[in-house]
């Protein structure tokens, strides 16, 4: 019966595949959208904006104490600065992690990210697990990430409900003092600037 | 009261763990990029706001079963069909059998990192002095709303604190009813594990925040 379940997945991603592809066309004959427009929107998730922009955001932090205490009074404007603003990055806030406290974003009303500095959300953060338990088992849900925080580290989860957009500094990891900033914005991690992971000094960053 | 979110899962239990993916991972399937950007473009158009478009996803019934695109897509296909911009025979078939309806705006290709980069920042000025100040406990609002709203049943009756004041920003309640932006001053309250969870639950040394709109707020003693 293996080839009736291959043809049955088939069917069913085709499925989508059309509905999207029909709608598309209405949409374009109807003179709603560009189709260009559309790749130049997926372009931009995909190549541009995303993670490695908060990346930067946090390495500056890291190295510039100017900006670091910028960003975390107006982090809007200190981010604008680095040239990241606008769809779902309006209002944002900047939290920082340390030895005695960590924080952790989430949305448990919808999917609530801020897009500027970190791109599109990724599943998870999107799926009823993370959003269901972030809330109430925070320990719970760094433990899937392999994360474990000592008991005395206090941990504050920020469940985005309006339209402020929250951004975590990682701590920057031991032994990295002689890195460039630039090397640094390599270790910063996307979970880490969600706050599910911390940054550790000989990861890989974006390359994992 | 006709109004049935399943969205809002904080706290909700039988979920599960979380599965990590590589950051590079953004999508699962072809047609989830085009219904990302279907969406986006069609939401540039200004026939709906974000709200709005919210409340649509939220409340699609078979919300739960479906992925995170599946509901953009829905919902998307939703907005169009109550609005007489697109109908079932067309979704159908992908051919243009009835009129376009005017839009306001159609989202070109040229525009499309200005458009993003600009953004829709909700920030208003202030209808007048705000009620709350930092430090202030107050009680959030219990009951459910016959309507889309952002105060999560998870915090509602529960006793915060104001630990900052964002100024005053569009009401979402308000908006996504098509009622206007109605802004109101948002606060960040924030709650100890106990008030939310009860004094039971395992300790995570935890404190939790939400954004709040002024009339989710009561002052509390």
């Amino acid at each position: 019966m293996t080839g009736h379940d291959h043809s049955h997945e088939h069917s069913e991603l085709g499925e989508m595949d059309l509905r999207v592809r029909a709608l598309e066309s209405v949409l374009t004959q109807k003179g709603y959208i560009d189709p260009a427009a559309l790749d130049v929107l997926i372009d931009t998730y995909q190549t541009r904006i995303g993670p490695r922009n908060g990346a930067r955001v946090v390495a500056r932090a890291w190295v510039d104490s100017v900006f670091h205490d910028w960003l975390l009074r107006d982090a809007t404007a200190a981010i604008a600065s680095l040239g990241y603003t606008g769809r779902q990055g309006e209002h944002m806030v900047a939290v920082e992690n340390t030895a005695e406290q960590h924080h952790m974003v989430v949305c448990t009303l919808c999917s609530c990210y801020p897009w500027p500095v970190l791109g599109l959300p990724p599943t998870w953060y999107k799926s009823a697990p993370y959003r269901s338990r972030a809330v109430k088992d925070p320990r719970g849900v760094l433990a899937d990430f392999g994360t474990v925080l000592p008991e005395s580290t206090r941990i504050r989860v920020w469940d985005s409900t309006a339209e402020v957009r929250y951004l975590v500094i990682p701590q920057r990891p031991e032994g990295t003092e002689g890195m460039s900033e630039e090397e640094l914005a390599a270790l910063v991690t996307r979970d880490s600037m969600i706050g599910t992971r911390r940054v550790e000094a000989a990861s890989t960053g974006g390359a994992s | 009261m006709s109004y049935v979110t399943h969205a809002d899962l904080g706290g909700q239990p039988g979920f599960g763990p979380v599965t990590p993916e590589p950051e590079g991972e953004l999508f699962h399937a072809a047609w989830e990029p085009r219904a990302l950007a279907l969406t986006l473009a069609m939401g540039a158009t200004g026939s709906w706001n974000i709200d709005a478009s919210r409340a649509v996803r939220e409340t699609l019934p078979n919300y739960r079963d479906l992925s995170y695109y599946q509901v953009w897509l829905g919902a998307l296909e939703q907005l169009m069909l109550q609005r007489g911009q697109v109908f079932p025979d067309e979704i159908a078939t992908g051919e243009m059998r009835h009129p376009a309806e005017p839009v306001a705006r159609v989202l070109q290709a040229g525009n499309v990192p200005a458009v993003l980069a600009k953004g829709s920042p909700t920030e208003r000025a202030a209808p007048g002095p705000a009620r709350f100040a930092v430090g202030q406990a107050v009680r959030m609002h219990i009951g459910k709303a016959d309507h889309h709203t952002r105060l999560p049943g998870y915090v509602q009756g529960k006793r915060g604190t104001i630990e900052h004041v964002h100024g005053a920003h569009v009401f979402a309640d308000a908006h996504a009813q098509g009622q206007g932006e109605q802004p109101q001053w948002l606060y960040t309250v924030v709650f100890d594990e106990a008030e939310l969870w009860g004094n039971a639950a395992p300790r995570q040394n935890l404190s939790v925040s939400v954004d709040a709109w002024e009339s989710y707020l009561e002052p509390a003693a």
